[in-house]
C-alpha cells in the first residue's frame, strides 16, 4: 500500500504514527481541511505497552478488540501488552469511506481493515529499522515475534526500541501479510474491555465526575415541536440541592448538586406549553393516512418493465400490506452529555457515535473554533444508531446548559425522557402487489413504501436523497435479490413529514424492508403450494451467496424434518450492509396466544471474518434486538403524546424469552460486509413466517400479535 | 446517616427517601452501579443488601442502614469472583452497561443456589435487561461459574 500523506508525531512517550489513506468509494467529504491536531493510531511506550487509538466508538460491537487485532497482526505484538483508547475528535480519524469521524452503518471493521493493518506494518518496519541500526545489520536479516525484534540470538523489545524508532521517518510503503501468514485475524479472540466491564470500572458518559460539576435534567415539550409559553421555577428552586433553573432551546433545565435533586426539582417545575401542531398526531390516524397514501404511486425508486400491464395480465395477483411502528432504541445507558466551558475551550465527555458532527455543533453554540472543542469519547452504553444524531441534539443541549448555567454540567436523560424523546425508527407502511404465473413465480412486482425520510433536511441529504427517494427508506427492497429476476417491477416511495424526529435504528431501512420482502415472498410460496425453502431456491438461482446462507441455516435448523410437536419453522434471508444473513426461527404459540421463539439458526456470509467470537455475539445480539421489535416494540402517539414511558410498557426481550441462537459464519472471498446490524433485519419475517406455518394466520403488522 | 458499603462504613448526608442508587453513585462515587430505568424494571442498579440482590433505584437509602451493602466494586477485590471469571471466559459483555447488574444478580443466585437449572437461571435473571442481547452467554457463564465452584469443592 502506498501512502499519499503521512505524519510522524514525536512524543516523549515513544513512537506515534499517524497517516491518512486516500478516501475511496462514496466519499462524503464533509470535513473541512484537516486542522493541526495530534493524531495517532498506535503508540509504543518504553514499558512495552502498545496503545491502539480507535477512530470509532466502542458501543458493544467489539471493535475495541477487532481493530487492535488488525494492528497487532501486522506489528507482531505481544497481545497481553495491548492497550486501547478512543481517539479525540480530529480530522485524522475521519471515516475512510465517509470522510467524517463517526461509527455507524456496520462499517468500522471493513473500512479500517487496510488502514489499521497498514499502521501496524509501518510501526513494525520502523522498529525493525531501529534495531538494525542498533545492531549494525541489514533490516532484512531481522524478524519480529511477540513484541520483540530478533537477530540470531539478540532480542530487543518494542519498548526498548520505541525511542530510536520515533527518530526515523516512516516508510513510504509497506507490504501487508498474506492471509496464510495471519496469526490473529480470523481467530476467535476474547474482548480486551472485559476486565473493566466486569468490575464496574468501565467509564460510560453517565459516570463522568468533574470537580464542581452539576447534574441537570431538562423538562422537554410533552408534544414534538412544542414550545415553552411560560414557566414558574419557584417550587423547583425550593428543592434542596437545586441551584439554578435555566431555559435552553429544548426546554427548561434544572441544575442541581446531583441527579436526585435535579429530578425532584424538575418534577416541581410548572410549565405552560404551547404544544403546536404536533398535538394532532395519533398513531391510528397516521397509519390510516399512510395506508391511503400507499394506494397511489410515489417517487420512483425502481422501475423496470411495465409493472402495471404485467400485473393486469398475470395468471394470478396477490396483494398484501405490511406496517411497522415507531421504535425507540432504548439503549441501556440513557443519553447524557457532560460539558465544561473554560479558557476558550469546550470540553465534552459523552458516548457518541458522531464526533465529527457533534464537534461542529458544539463549536457553533459555544462560540469557539471546532478545534477548541475537545471530545472525550467514553464507552457507549449501547448505540444502535441512537447516539449518531444528525442534529447532535443531546450534545448541543449539554453545551447550551453549561453556557446558560456557567458551570460544568452533566445533562442526564431519564428513561422516560428516552422513550418519549423521539428520534425513533419511523413508522412505515408497505403495500405490495405481485403478479405470478401459473406456477406461482413472480413476473410483476408493484410496491409502495410510505414513511418519514430520516435524512431529508440533514447534512446527509445531498448524498442519500435522490429524486425524492431517501436511500435509507428503500434499502433492502430496491436491491432485493428476489426482484432481479422479476421482469416488471416498480417500487415507489412517499415520504410524509410530521413533527416526530426520525432516526436510524440498528439495520436502518432493512429493519422494515426485510420484514415486508421476506413476508411477501413467503406468501407467494404458500400461495403457489410450494415449500418456502424450495420456492426461494428457484428465485435465488443467480444469487449463490444468498442461497448458500439460506441452505446452511435451514440445514442446521432441521428444515425438512418434522419440528417438535406444536412448533413450526419459518425462514428469511437478507443482505444488509454487505453481509448476507439467513435465519430460521422455530416457534410455538402458548395458551394465551403469545408467540414463543425457541430456536434461531443463523448463517451469515460477511466475506473475511476478523473475530469470529465477536461476530457470534453480534449475531446473537442482533437477533435479540430484532426480536424485541418483532414481538413487543411499539411507540404510539395519542394527541401528540407518547403513550409509553419505560420498560414496563415499552417491552424488550428478557432472558426467559431468549431463544437458543446458533451461528454459522460462512467465510467467503466476497468484499467484507458489516457485522453489527445485519442479523437484526431478517428475524421478524422469519418469526412471522413460522407463525404462519403453525397457525395459517398471516401477521402483517409489527409487533406480531395473534388474534 | 451511616452506611456500610463494601465493608467500609461511610457517613452520607442524604434525605431518607433518596434512592440508594443515587447515594451510591452521586454521593459515594460508586459509579459501577448503573441507572437504567428508575422503577426496578431493568436491573442495572442491582446491588446486594446483606446477601440478597435488590434494585437500588427504588430503595430509599434509609432502609439500607444497618445492612451490608455490596456493589460491583466490592464483589471481589480483583475481579476474581467465580461469576466474574466465568464472564471473562465466556466473553459475555458487549456494551457492558447492564453487566454490573447482571453479575450482581448472578452472584446472588449462585450464593443461594449453587447449581441452578436453566429455568432457575432464567427466573433469577428475568429482571435484568440487556439491550445488546448477551442473554445466551449470560446463561452459559452462570452454568460455567456453577461448575467451576463444583470443581473447587
Amino acid at each position: 500500500m502506498t501512502l499519499t500523506r503521512r505524519e510522524l508525531l514525536v512524543s516523549g512517550a515513544g513512537l506515534l504514527i499517524a497517516f491518512h489513506v486516500p478516501r475511496k468509494g462514496r466519499a462524503a467529504q464533509m470535513d473541512k481541511k484537516p486542522s493541526v491536531e495530534p493524531n495517532a493510531f498506535v503508540r509504543v511506550a518504553p514499558d512495552d505497552s502498545v496503545t491502539v487509538v480507535l477512530a470509532h466508538s466502542e458501543m458493544g460491537q467489539g471493535i475495541w478488540t477487532s481493530l487492535a487485532m488488525l494492528i497487532a497482526e501486522e506489528m507482531d505484538c505481544d497481545w497481553s501488552k495491548i492497550r486501547v483508547e478512543h481517539a479525540p475528535a480530529a480530522p485524522a480519524y475521519a471515516h475512510t469511506a465517509y470522510g467524517l469521524q463517526m461509527t455507524g452503518g456496520s462499517t468500522t471493521t471493513w473500512s479500517e481493515f487496510d488502514r489499521y493493518r497498514t499502521v501496524g506494518a509501518m510501526a513494525r518496519e520502523m522498529l525493525v529499522r531501529a534495531a538494525a541500526d542498533r545492531w549494525k545489520v541489514r533490516p532484512r536479516s531481522l524478524h519480529t515475534e511477540n513484541g520483540f525484534v530478533v537477530y540470531r540470538t539478540s532480542r530487543a523489545s518494542y519498548g526498548q526500541l520505541a525511542e530510536a524508532a520515533q527518530q526515523l521517518s516512516p516508510p513510504a510503503s509497506v507490504r501487508l501479510k498474506g492471509k496464510k501468514d495471519w496469526k490473529l485475524i480470523g481467530k476467535p479472540t476474547r474482548r480486551l474491555d472485559t476486565p473493566e466491564k466486569i468490575t464496574g470500572k468501565a467509564q460510560f458518559g453517565i459516570d463522568v465526575q468533574l470537580p464542581r460539576m452539576r447534574t441537570a435534567l431538562i423538562a422537554r415539550a410533552p408534544v414534538f415541536g412544542g414550545k415553552v409559553k411560560s414557566f414558574d421555577a419557584s417550587k423547583a428552586k425550593a428543592v434542596p440541592g437545586v441551584e439554578q433553573v435555566v431555559q435552553v432551546p429544548s426546554g427548561i433545565a434544572v441544575v442541581a448538586a446531583n441527579f436526585w435533586s435535579a429530578k425532584l426539582g424538575r418534577d416541581a417545575l410548572q410549565i405552560d406549553w404551547d404544544p403546536g401542531p404536533g398535538a394532532e398526531l395519533n398513531s391510528g390516524k397516521l397509519l390510516a393516512s399512510y395506508r391511503e397514501q400507499a394506494k397511489g404511486a410515489g417517487a420512483v425508486a425502481v422501475a423496470e418493465g411495465d409493472a402495471d400491464t404485467a400485473i393486469a395480465r398475470a395468471a394470478r395477483r396477490l396483494e398484501a400490506e405490511y406496517d411497522v411502528p415507531y421504535l425507540a432504541h432504548a439503549t441501556m445507558e440513557p443519553l447524557n452529555c457532560t460539558v465544561r466551558l473554560e479558557g476558550g475551550r469546550c470540553e465534552i465527555w459523552t458516548g457518541t457515535q458522531f464526533q465529527g458532527v457533534d464537534q461542529m455543533a458544539a463549536a457553533a453554540i459555544a462560540g469557539v473554533p471546532p478545534q477548541k472543542v475537545v471530545i472525550h469519547t467514553t464507552f457507549l452504553g449501547g448505540g444502535f444508531g441512537r447516539r449518531a444524531t444528525l442534529n447532535s441534539h443531546f450534545v448541543a443541549e449539554g453545551v447550551h446548559v453549561a453556557k446558560a448555567a456557567g458551570v460544568a454540567v452533566k445533562v442526564v436523560w431519564t428513561r422516560e425522557d428516552d422513550i418519549r424523546g423521539g428520534h425513533y425508527r419511523p413508522m412505515y407502511v408497505h403495500r405490495i402487489e405481485a403478479g405470478v404465473d401459473d406456477k406461482g413465480t413472480p413476473l410483476a412486482w408493484r410496491h409502495t413504501i410510505v414513511g418519514q425520510s430520516i435524512l431529508t433536511g440533514t447534512a446527509f441529504e445531498k448524498f442519500t436523497v435522490k429524486d425524492g427517494v431517501d436511500a435509507s427508506s428503500v434499502e433492502g427492497a430496491v436491491d432485493s435479490p428476489y426482484l432481479e429476476a422479476v421482469p416488471a417491477r416498480r417500487i415507489t416511495l412517499h415520504s410524509p413529514r410530521n413533527q416526530v424526529p426520525p432516526q436510524w435504528f440498528r439495520s436502518v431501512g432493512n429493519s422494515h424492508t426485510a420484514f415486508a420482502m421476506e413476508s411477501m415472498i413467503d406468501e407467494l410460496a404458500w400461495a403457489a403450494g410450494r415449500d418456502p425453502l424450495e420456492y426461494r431456491r428457484a428465485l435465488l438461482r443467480h444469487k449463490p451467496r444468498h442461497w448458500r446462507a439460506l441452505k446452511a441455516a435451514a440445514e442446521k435448523a432441521g428444515w425438512g424434518t418434522p419440528p417438535p410437536e406444536g412448533r413450526a419453522r419459518g425462514l428469511a434471508v437478507h443482505d444488509c450492509f454487505g453481509t448476507i444473513v439467513a435465519e430460521v426461527a422455530e416457534v410455538s404459540v402458548d395458551a394465551r396466544r403469545g408467540i414463543r421463539v425457541h430456536k434461531v439458526s443463523c448463517a451469515l456470509d460477511c466475506g473475511q471474518a476478523v473475530n469470529p467470537l465477536a461476530i457470534e455475539a453480534q449475531v446473537q445480539g442482533g437477533v435479540v434486538f430484532g426480536l424485541s421489535a418483532a414481538l413487543f416494540g411499539a411507540v404510539t402517539l395519542k394527541e401528540g403524546r407518547v403513550e409509553q414511558s419505560n420498560f414496563h410498557d415499552y417491552r424488550v426481550l428478557r432472558i426467559p424469552e431468549m431463544p437458543e441462537v446458533k451461528v454459522q459464519i460462512l467465510e467467503s472471498d466476497a468484499k467484507m460486509g458489516g457485522i453489527g446490524e445485519p442479523a437484526t433485519a431478517p428475524i421478524a419475517a422469519a418469526v412471522a413466517n413460522a407463525v404462519y406455518a403453525l397457525t395459517r394466520q398471516r401477521l402483517r403488522s409489527l409487533p406480531l400479535r395473534l388474534t | 446517616m451511616k452506611l456500610e458499603v463494601n465493608g467500609q462504613v461511610r457517613e452520607v448526608d442524604a434525605p431518607d427517601e433518596m434512592p440508594l442508587l443515587w447515594v451510591l453513585r452521586d454521593l459515594c462515587g460508586l459509579t459501577g452501579v448503573k441507572y437504567g430505568c428508575g422503577m426496578a424494571q431493568c436491573g442495572a442498579c442491582t446491588v446486594h443488601l446483606d446477601a440478597r440482590a435488590v434494585r437500588s433505584c427504588m430503595l430509599p437509602v434509609a432502609s439500607a442502614t444497618g445492612k451490608k451493602i455490596t456493589t460491583i466494586e466490592g464483589l471481589s477485590p480483583d475481579g476474581s469472583h467465580p461469576i466474574q471469571k466465568a464472564w471473562a471466559e465466556i466473553d459475555v459483555v458487549q456494551c457492558g452497561y447492564c453487566q454490573s447488574g447482571q453479575i450482581m444478580s448472578a452472584a446472588a443466585l449462585l450464593a443461594e443456589m449453587p447449581d441452578p437449572s436453566g429455568e432457575e437461571i432464567d427466573r433469577a435473571m428475568a429482571g435484568n435487561i440487556c439491550r445488546c442481547g448477551t442473554y445466551q452467554r449470560v446463561r452459559e457463564a452462570i452454568r460455567r461459574a456453577s461448575s467451576m465452584r463444583r470443581a473447587q469443592r
